[in-house]
């Protein structure tokens, strides 16, 4: 058998194991079970930092404008699905707000509820999408002839004056202003978010190894080369920064799903630097590296590592050292010595399939 | 004149941020890095300052806060970014955000996440004043004129010493300044101490005028100290004070007009267009690219 | 009109008060190689950086294939600072990008090498026929351009065959010798399917004998490739054995143009450049 198809082999039975196994734990565990939380927001974390990964790690874009974008989708999935019958108590200080509608209602009412809404939810995280790539076509316009540090700076600070925008008073009637938004559905399992997440990863990993991803990794390497090759910098640096920004927009809308409530206060830069650091612990150029790292940093630091802030950790107790915080302490001392030391992170750019190879590799030299 | 109280506030404001500023701008000028974690070290000193004046004198606490920060900011550089040296500057950027990451967690963990309420620390300062009819601090009135002071010290610590010298060299070409003999890690040092420094000094001015100190605190006063450093024209250390002074004065007078919610994202939008029309700031030099 | 692929017309390159190059007129005809040579610092590589639309030149404008690609005129400062000549001759303001230019058939290579680093020789070829796709981002996403795709890929093995790379097709492109290297950034041009070849100093750093199988190889995808090539090179074997024609620049300025007989001959040539060079 050869090396491509054992490849394809072995990501098909990973990928099958990891959506059984979370069946499985759906049917077993109810749905507030810590491991189906971990599941949710992993799943999540991973579909916003592979979208940061496309920009910073194969497009060679240090953007720092990620928490910006899933602000914009996860308001646009709280704002089109709130039920009609809710609005009035969730917008409580905006006379119950300007929309009177509700995407999962809307399509309820062709497709019968339990199909209708599942669209209607659907439909408003792809329009959270789309509002965030039709934003980063239009700060792409001026932001990306920027260099590395200045494009960062100049999509951390549009991240801050959107996060202003959606807490300003006068646009309440949409937004709730600095009040939450709640009480919209939501996926209650995490094999939805898996396959929706798993999705749209698939559909970035074939962007990335299709001709134009190819030409995206060509500007990372060396855009002076890549321009002189007929790459349009211009279009192509645009056009990795909307696709990415279209996938955080919806990485945004499924965190709403996720936690319930929709505030635009934590959509900070500091989400944005964990979302960074996760790409950085999964290997910058490494999509199955994101994915690894979302779920290790979400099951450790919401999991395995609690005991670190509450008194007693692998059946050492100790309460002074212990407490509140030694949990995020200890997480970034580790983030820097992998910042430092371990440069590639756990992935380096190898993908799944490539963890395969080096057993072959061997084998092939020993052939020879 | 109902918007003379900001005005006021406005030129304070700026103050302070112009000594963030500067230390912005001396290690862009040197490294091109945008040390994120600066603005985390200008919390630190506020921390330290809330912790040692809680049990000491002030004038045995002051001192102590600034070395404290000072030694912080040594540190950093030693430990995050001289290892980090030869690496692409994404790789530099990505452990300056880590530091400040781990910076605030640390805090965290001290604090227990609780902000830590500023009581007075320095007497007298904090006295109300009245100037042209209005009531203000007396921190207000002074922290302009160490600003300027300060800065007067430093440009000619900068044109008349030899570190200053050194400075000057490794921020033209880093490179040649090595070859020449400048002993290049010790100058890196003494910008992060500098900096460090009158970061300590405009953290003790701004936490005066507010209650508390929180983990949070030093993100927004180092961003915008970044992008004044940024409007100035990066590198130069008149650019930063001028932008900072600009900066403060506009964030108060919008607060004064009502648009509270805005005084932030003013300063970010201000950043956008000065990045879009004019990327090397009021007093920026044109830098090319070879091919 | 003649026919002409490359016309350079009047061109100037001013950097703040340094005129890089200046008033540098030339053509270059179909099939023909044609180097452009001189000193160091002689505004060679600026003149190459000015038409394939790197640098947009203060003055002058360039024409390729019978179609004017660039132009441009001292405007605003400038006007003012402009020190060449013939600063009213031109009018309009034509600034293409780089890739535009690539686009109507101008491809070329670096002094120094500008492979894509991450990326394997076969990928590294491929990647500069991405210029010729014409499937839009959904299309090659969801893998609906198969054909085209199939084809760019056996076009790229078959091009690595001629160039002779394809034993090493699955290696990084750094892990080459310095000389497969070389062939690799020309076969890379090549992948974009120029008609003019631009090669900025492809012999540099090569041993005689590497220099000498270069200069058949540059013959070879000349014919098979039916193109025309304008290059520099300090290497005068090199130069004189395959140029039709030679210009040489000093200090910006164009001092002479000829055949190589002509040019070795040329006392302004010899003073200025011959006469210190190492072997000629």
């Amino acid at each position: 058998m050869d090396l491509s198809r054992k490849k394809k082999i072995f990501t098909a039975l990973v990928l099958f194991v990891v959506l059984a196994g979370c069946i499985v734990l759906d049917v077993v565990l109810p749905s507030y079970h810590i491991a189906i939380t971990v599941i949710k927001k992993a799943t999540v974390y991973a579909l916003v930092a592979v979208s940061m990964n496309l920009l910073n790690g194969f497009t060679g874009l240090f953007s720092l404008g990620q928490a910006g974008f899933m602000l914009l989708g996860a308001y646009a999935y709280g704002v089109l699905t709130i039920p009609v019958a809710k609005r009035a108590i969730v917008y409580q200080y905006f006379d119950g707000g300007v929309i009177h509608f509700s995407l999962p209602e809307v399509f309820g009412s062709i497709f019968g509820t339990a199909v209708g809404s599942v669209i209607g939810m659907l439909i408003a995280l792809l329009i959270g999408g789309i509002l965030a790539a039709l934003m980063a076509y239009l700060i792409g316009l001026p932001v990306l002839r920027l260099k590395s540090d200045y494009l960062a700076i100049a999509t951390l600070g549009f991240a801050e004056i959107l996060k202003a925008f959606f807490q300003w008073n006068k646009l309440g009637p949409v937004t709730n202003g600095s009040n939450l938004l709640k009480s919209y559905p939501v996926f209650d399992h995490a094999t939805p978010y898996v396959i929706l997440a798993g999705l749209m990863i698939a559909v970035i990993l074939l962007l990335i190894n299709s001709t134009y991803g190819r030409a995206f990794k060509a500007i990372r390497d060396d855009e002076v080369a890549a321009e002189a090759m007929g790459i349009n910098l211009a279009k192509h640096k645009r056009m990795a920064f909307i696709i990415s920004s279209f996938f955080a927009g919806i990485g945004g809308g499924m965190m709403a799903m996720y936690s319930g409530t929709i505030a635009a206060a934590p959509f900070k830069s500091a989400m944005t630097y964990e979302i960074l650091l996760i790409v950085v612990i999964g290997g910058i150029g490494s999509i199955t590296g994101s994915v690894i790292a979302s779920f290790l940093y979400i099951i450790s630091s919401e999991w395995l590592l609690r005991g670190l802030d509450s008194g007693t950790f692998l059946g050492i107790s100790a309460p002074g050292v212990f407490k509140n915080g030694f949990r995020m302490a200890v997480f970034s001392v580790i983030i820097m010595v992998i910042v430092l030391f371990f440069r590639k992170g756990i992935m380096g750019e190898r993908e799944l399939p490539d963890l395969l190879q080096k057993r072959s590799k061997k084998k092939k030299g020993a052939a020879k | 004149m109902k918007l003379l109280p900001y005005i006021i506030n406005g030129i304070s404001v700026g103050g302070q941020y112009a000594l963030i500023a500067i230390g912005y701008t001396l290690v862009y000028g040197i490294l091109r890095l945008i040390n994120f974690a600066h603005g985390d070290v200008f919390m630190v000193a506020g921390l330290v300052m809330v912790y040692a004046t809680a049990s000491m004198p002030f004038y045995l606490a002051l001192p102590l806060a600034i070395l404290v920060t000072v030694i912080l900011g040594f540190t950093i550089e030693r430990v995050a970014y001289k290892p980090l040296r030869s690496a692409p500057r994404m790789s530099l950027m990505i452990s300056a955000i880590g530091v400040s990451y781990l910076i605030q967690n640390l805090a965290f963990y001290i604090t227990g996440g609780v902000p830590q309420p500023v009581t007075h620390p320095i007497p007298w300062i904090s006295d109300q004043v009245m100037l042209l009819g209005v009531s203000t601090k007396r921190v207000t009135l002074i922290t302009p004129v160490l600003t300027i002071l300060l800065v007067l010290l430093l440009v000619y610590l900068i044109n008349h010493t030899k570190i200053g010298m050194a400075m000057r060299a490794a921020a033209k070409d880093f490179e040649t300044a090595q070859l020449m003999g400048i002993k290049i890690n010790s100058v890196i040092s003494m910008t992060f101490v500098i900096g460090s420094f009158l970061a300590a000094v405009g953290s003790m001015l701004y936490f005066t005028n507010y209650p508390s100190v929180a983990i949070t605190s030093g993100g927004m006063p180092g961003l915008k100290a970044f992008v004044a450093a940024v409007f100035g024209g990066i590198g130069s250390i008149p650019g930063a004070v001028v932008g900072a002074f600009i900066i403060g004065l506009c964030e108060e007078l919008i607060k004064g007009l009502g648009y509270t919610t805005f005084s932030d994202a003013f300063t970010f939008a201000l950043l956008i267009v000065v990045l879009c029309v004019r990327p090397t700031g009021l007093f920026g030099e044109k830098v090319t690219d070879k091919v | 009109m003649s026919d002409n692929v490359l016309k350079v017309d009047h061109a100037t390159m001013q950097f703040g008060g340094v005129v890089a190059v200046d008033d540098l007129s030339l053509e270059i005809n179909k099939g023909e190689i044609v180097a452009l040579i001189g000193p160091n610092g002689a505004g060679k590589t600026t003149a190459f950086n000015v038409i394939t639309g790197v640098y947009q030149p203060t003055n002058g404008a360039v024409w390729f294939n019978g179609k004017k690609i660039i132009e441009n005129s001292p405007k605003g400062k400038m006007k003012k600072e402009y020190l060449g000549s013939n600063g009213e001759m031109f009018k309009e303001c034509i600034d293409p990008t780089p890739d535009h230019i690539t686009k109507l058939g101008m491809a070329r290579t670096f002094q120094n090498i500008r492979l894509w680093k991450s990326q394997t020789v076969f990928d590294n070829v491929l990647i500069a026929k991405h210029c010729r796709t014409t499937s839009n981002v959904f299309s090659a996403t969801f893998r609906l351009n198969r054909k085209e795709e199939a084809k760019q890929r056996q076009e790229v093995d078959e091009l690595l065959k001629i160039v002779g790379l394809d034993d090493v097709k699955n290696e990084l492109a750094t892990s080459l010798p310095y000389g497969k290297q070389r062939r690799l950034e020309i076969a890379r041009a090549l992948a974009a399917e120029p008609s003019l070849l631009l090669l900025d100093e492809p012999a540099a750093g090569m041993n005689p004998q590497e220099t000498e199988e270069l200069t058949a190889f540059i013959g070879e995808i000349r014919k098979q490739f039916d193109l025309t090539i304008f290059l520099i090179e300090h290497h005068m074997n090199l130069v004189m054995d395959i140029s039709d024609r030679i210009y040489v620049l000093d200090f910006g300025k164009l001092i002479a143009q000829g055949t190589p007989e002509e040019i070795q001959k040329n006392q302004r040539v010899i003073d200025a450049y011959l006469g210190v060079a190492e072997d000629a």
